[in-house]
């Protein structure tokens, strides 16, 4: 056994120097996204470089803070952490200041905080905390529907506050669950969902049902089984039938007019080619735009402060929600493959430490970090590069705001100070 | 399967990022082009065009600011139609006319939506165009000609159509481009190369700085001055002689091959094709089909030559030995030749001739009897064609002399081969082709091939290649300009000739046309034309052509002239010939009467005569 591992304060290193090249590259197109006008000073904080360049020392102290408590600390106050980020998003509703549409933020002055994205690492502590506990035992149907209302919460808090990009990073704690032990057919339940709910968008319902049906006397009729359970297929059926209503109705109804237009412009709904070039115009007019930045920038990019589109600012959002298409234009191919493959690698890197740990609290809390992690740069890089809908969510360590910054540094940072302790018997 | 679930999927979904990189960047883009992101406005900067001045230093062509109204389409958003066509002061239906075709050019790029704007327009307009997105007013310089004159010589600028920009890409559409005379010849000298400025702009198309520090941006470089051979007096003069009447008149100085002037008849004042009445003025002098005023006649106008083709039938005569000087023969009036005793007229007055007297009084008999000595001189004729062929060509006829001037044709002097394919299965021999002897026939030549030849006979065996620059700012011209031709005469059979082309001003066919104080030596010339008048055949009456040049030791100026339908050489080519040749050696004109008659003349009623409708008699019956 590694004598001097087991006894003293060991980060993984790996994991750090990435997080650290994510950080600094992501500073750097921060400022070039949003150096405008006159440069007077990286300390300029009028401007969003200047404010990051604060932020970034700011999770300097909070790392020293994290990694200084003892790793115990975050499993006993797990709880308190929750309860206290769950009164953060309740305390919302009376004094949250609404920026773009979303009630996510309070206001302190002239600094804001969006306890939502602390909310992330919160629940993935009070989730581990509550999978690992003695008692509960993931299989049975009564602690699932307990974990789940763990993660239900916060995130119908936040669907609440209008902000349903950070509600559907929740959804990707489904990881946790499957990890530790949930039956497979939640899985496969899942996957069929999705199949459904496209199909049914893209199809219309009617048509999903007729093909469902049609598969279901398929299965029925020429399939030699031990036992027919014509109850079961039926059952299926009706459900399938409730389901792919249920997405119409839910699309129709539930959606906003502007999120039913990224579905329908992301599944070509459209079929006219003018009319689509005037929805990808006008609807995705960012996305249209951050494309065209990517594309320009060909193999190499045009060199840092120097993408033509970037300075001109015919990106919008682009040192938050967009700050890829920054990357794509300035750093090219090269540039955006190594940050593409530095998310990979920290994402990977981390469940694959999570896997090393015997204690179950630090495993299940690395898969939640993995999780949400991963589910930020799915969505985030995905829809700037118009491979999935227009969802708003920041790049983990990229994207300009304090809050989100500081957020993933102690999502990742608890994990790593969990980690740095793995073999120390507690 | 639990442990690889989420592994597999961040592999998975980063390999499909790296797949839509590689297609968006990669497969899907091409290289980067400054000049096509529309990021980036260009800005060009027009550099001066270069002025033109004659060879006596007199400014010719300038330029004047213009004010051209541009229009970017895509940028262009919804506007009041009808109060823009009103500032701009055109009709709505033209308005969607111009704006289309600049869209069709290209949606991004800038294109000229109304060029020359008058000053007080522009004015006007620039105050309210902020308004109006997409249009913007961009000063441009056109050219401000000094001078009435030379049309045909200077040339103009306009527009570069699609042609002009799909044959070199420095050209946009709106850009100027020279179109005739000198700025065809000489555009690259005179346009300069135009600077661009690589400007940034935003997405509210605000500008917001140069592109990289301007890293990319040029200066222009403005076009160079140049001085043209024209002597502008001389040109002036000649344009007054001609007037209304069509031909030519080219001058050329024998010593170096510059030409002096370059008249074509009638001209046009250069300046109609500057500003916005341009294309109505240029649609009026391209649809005159009687006179074609856009045609230099001086370069383009192929004729027979006539009798001044007969001075150069004698010298190859002497070169080939098949005459000498002392070479006599008895004009009848006619020449009789071939089988079936054919005749050629000759109205030289008949008598005994020699070559002296045969070329002052243009004895047709003579130069019959000469041109068939020189075919029949080898049992072959073709060959003996070929030989007096390549004599001729010598001259620079039959082929566009290379010179600097931007139209041109070849004429066309006939050799064996040409008349053994027009004659396939017929032995054709001296009396078949012997037109050609008094310049008919096959022969055709311009007249600046005419010019080109007399100043050959003037220097004696050798011309300069005809050229119309004298000198480009800080630029060495073309060397092939100062190096002489050789013809394949020998000098001293020169002598005869130009005695005898002298008689012809003492004694001969010109004698009524001296220059008190100037030895000149000329040849007169008729050349029989035809049109057709509906499908018909007509003849014409004939063209008038005289070539000359003086004074006949140490020659300053060839000249030969050409003026359509004027009946006999010395009638008016003639004159118009002494009266150039006085005007350019002596600096004015004492033949005063000459002068007034030949100003006064109007050819137009021969002119209109086979538009009439009606029957025409010709040549004065």
């Amino acid at each position: 056994m590694n004598v001097s591992r087991s006894t003293s304060f060991q980060l993984d290193w790996i994991a750090v120097i990435i997080f650290t090249g994510l950080v600094i590259f992501g500073y750097f197109n921060i400022l070039s996204a949003s150096n405008t006008g006159e440069f007077i000073s990286y300390f300029d904080i009028t401007k969003p470089y200047g404010k990051q360049l604060i932020f970034i020392l700011g999770s300097l102290l909070l790392i020293s803070f994290i990694l200084s408590i003892e790793a115990k600390f975050y499993e006993r106050f797990a709880s308190i952490l929750y309860i206290g980020s769950m009164l953060s998003l309740i305390g919302l509703f009376i004094v949250g200041k609404q920026i773009n549409g979303a009630t996510s933020w309070y206001s302190f002055g002239g600094l804001t905080l969006q306890p939502s994205e602390f909310a992330k690492f919160a629940t993935a502590l009070a989730l581990a905390k509550y999978i690992s506990d003695l008692q509960t035992n993931i299989k049975e149907t009564k602690d699932q529907i307990r974990a789940g209302i763990l993660v239900a919460l916060p995130a119908v808090l936040i669907l609440l506050q209008n902000d349903a990009g950070s509600t559907l990073v929740f959804g990707s704690l489904f990881f946790v669950f499957y990890r530790e032990g949930i039956p497979q057919y939640y899985l496969l339940f899942g996957v069929c969902l999705i199949i459904l709910g496209i199909s049914t968008l893209k199809f219309s319902a009617i048509a999903t049902s007729g093909v469902i049906a049609a598969v279901l006397v398929f299965y029925q009729f020429f399939f030699k089984r031990k036992k027919k359970k014509l109850k079961g297929i039926i059952a299926i059926f009706i459900c399938s039938i409730f389901l792919t209503f249920g997405v119409q109705w839910a699309y129709n109804e539930v959606l906003q007019k502007h999120q039913q237009d990224r579905i329908g412009l992301w599944l070509r709904l459209e079929k006219d080619p003018l009319k689509l070039q005037a929805m990808k115009r006008n609807i995705s007019y960012n996305l249209n735009e951050s494309e065209k930045a990517i594309r320009s920038g060909g193999a190499f990019g045009k060199g840092f402060m120097d993408g033509t589109r970037t300075k001109g600012k015919f990106v919008p959002e682009q040192h938050t929600d967009y700050i890829f298409s920054t990357v794509g234009e300035e750093w090219g191919f090269f540039g955006s493959t190594i940050v593409v493959l530095l998310f990979v690698l920290l994402i990977l890197r981390i469940v694959y430490l999570a896997e090393q740990h015997k204690s179950q609290f630090s495993r299940i809390y690395g898969y939640g970090v993995a999780s949400i992690l991963f589910a930020h740069f799915l969505i985030n890089i995905g829809m700037v590069m118009g491979l999935i809908p227009t969802i708003g969510i920041p790049l983990p360590f990229f994207s300009y705001g304090g809050s989100g910054l500081w957020a993933f540094t102690i999502l990742v940072f608890i994990f790593l100070k969990l980690d740095s302790n793995r073999l120390n018997v507690w | 399967m639990r442990k690889v679930l989420l592994f597999g999927i961040v592999i998975l979904t980063g390999a499909c990022f790296i797949g839509r990189l590689f297609y968006l960047q990669i497969y899907e883009s091409s290289a980067y082009d400054l000049n096509n992101d529309n990021a980036i406005r260009k800005v060009f900067h027009y550099p001066k065009r270069g002025y033109i001045y004659d060879r006596n230093d007199s400014l010719l062509v300038a330029n004047q600011p213009s004010y051209d109204v541009m229009v970017i389409p895509r940028e262009v958003e919804t506007i009041d139609t009808i109060m823009f066509c009103d500032l701009l002061k055109i009709e709505k239906h033209d308005f969607l006319k111009y704006y289309n075709r600049a869209k069709r050019y290209s949606p991004r790029l800038p294109s000229v939506l109304l060029p020359h704007l008058s000053k007080e327009d522009y004015a006007f307009l620039s105050e309210k165009l902020r308004k109006f997105k997409g249009f913007y007013i961009q000063k441009r310089s056109v050219r401000d000609y000094q001078t009435s004159i030379g049309a045909n010589v200077l040339g103009y600028i306009a527009e570069a159509n699609s042609k002009d920009i799909k044959k070199d890409a420095y050209y946009r559409l709106g850009d100027l481009i020279g179109k005739q005379g000198v700025e065809v010849s000489y555009e690259k000298t005179l346009r300069g190369v135009k600077g661009v400025k690589y400007i940034q702009k935003d997405i509210y198309n605000r500008d917001i700085g140069a592109y990289k520090e301007g890293a990319f941006d040029t200066l222009p470089i403005p076009g160079k001055d140049l001085n043209i051979t024209i002597d502008s007096e001389l040109q002036a003069y000649g344009e007054l002689l001609m007037q209304n009447k069509i031909g030519g008149i080219v001058a050329i100085e024998p010593s170096s091959g510059e030409i002096l002037s370059l008249v074509s008849a009638p001209s046009y004042n250069p300046n109609l094709l500057v500003g916005r009445q341009r294309s109505k003025n240029y649609t009026k002098l391209y649809l005159d089909s009687i006179h074609r005023p856009l045609i230099d006649k001086g370069l383009v106008r192929m004729h027979e030559p006539g009798s001044p083709f007969k001075v150069l039938v004698a010298l190859t005569a002497l070169e080939e030995k098949v005459i000498s000087t002392n070479t006599s023969l008895f004009c009848s009036g006619q020449y009789v030749y071939g089988k079936n005793k054919r005749t050629m007229q000759c109205h030289c007055g008949g008598g005994y001739r020699n070559l002296d007297s045969a070329i002052s009084y243009s004895c047709n008999s003579y130069f019959a009897m000469a041109f068939r000595n020189n075919i029949e001189k080898y049992d072959n004729s073709s060959k003996s064609m070929d030989k007096w062929s390549d004599h001729i060509k010598s001259f620079g006829l039959g082929s566009f002399l290379g010179n600097d001037l931007s139209v041109g044709k070849k004429g066309n002097i006939p050799d064996g081969n040409y008349y053994d394919k027009w004659y396939p299965e017929f032995q054709w021999g001296a009396t078949t082709i012997i037109s050609n002897s008094i310049g008919q026939g096959e022969i055709l030549v311009t007249p600046i091939q005419l010019a080109n030849m007399t100043a050959a006979i003037a220097n004696k065996g050798f011309y300069f290649t005809p050229h119309i620059i004298k000198s480009i700012e800080n630029e060495q011209i073309d060397s092939n300009f100062n190096s002489p031709k050789q013809t394949t005469i020998d000098p001293k059979y020169y002598e005869p000739i130009i005695e005898g082309m002298h008689n012809v001003y003492n004694k001969g066919t010109a004698s009524f046309l001296k220059v008190p104080g100037i030895e000149i030596c000329g040849k007169t010339g008729t050349a029989e034309n035809f049109t057709k008048v509906d499908g018909v055949r007509q003849q014409l009456t004939d063209h008038s052509i005289f070539i000359a040049f003086a004074p006949k030791e140490n020659p300053k100026i060839a000249i030969a002239v050409l003026v359509e339908n004027g009946r006999y050489g010395a009638r008016w080519a003639g004159r118009v010939a002494s009266l150039m040749i006085e005007k350019y050696i002596k600096g004015e004109v004492s033949l005063k009467r000459m002068e007034k008659l030949v100003v006064e003349k109007s050819l137009e009623d021969e002119y209109l005569k086979p538009y009439s409708g009606k029957p025409f008699k010709i040549n004065d019956q």
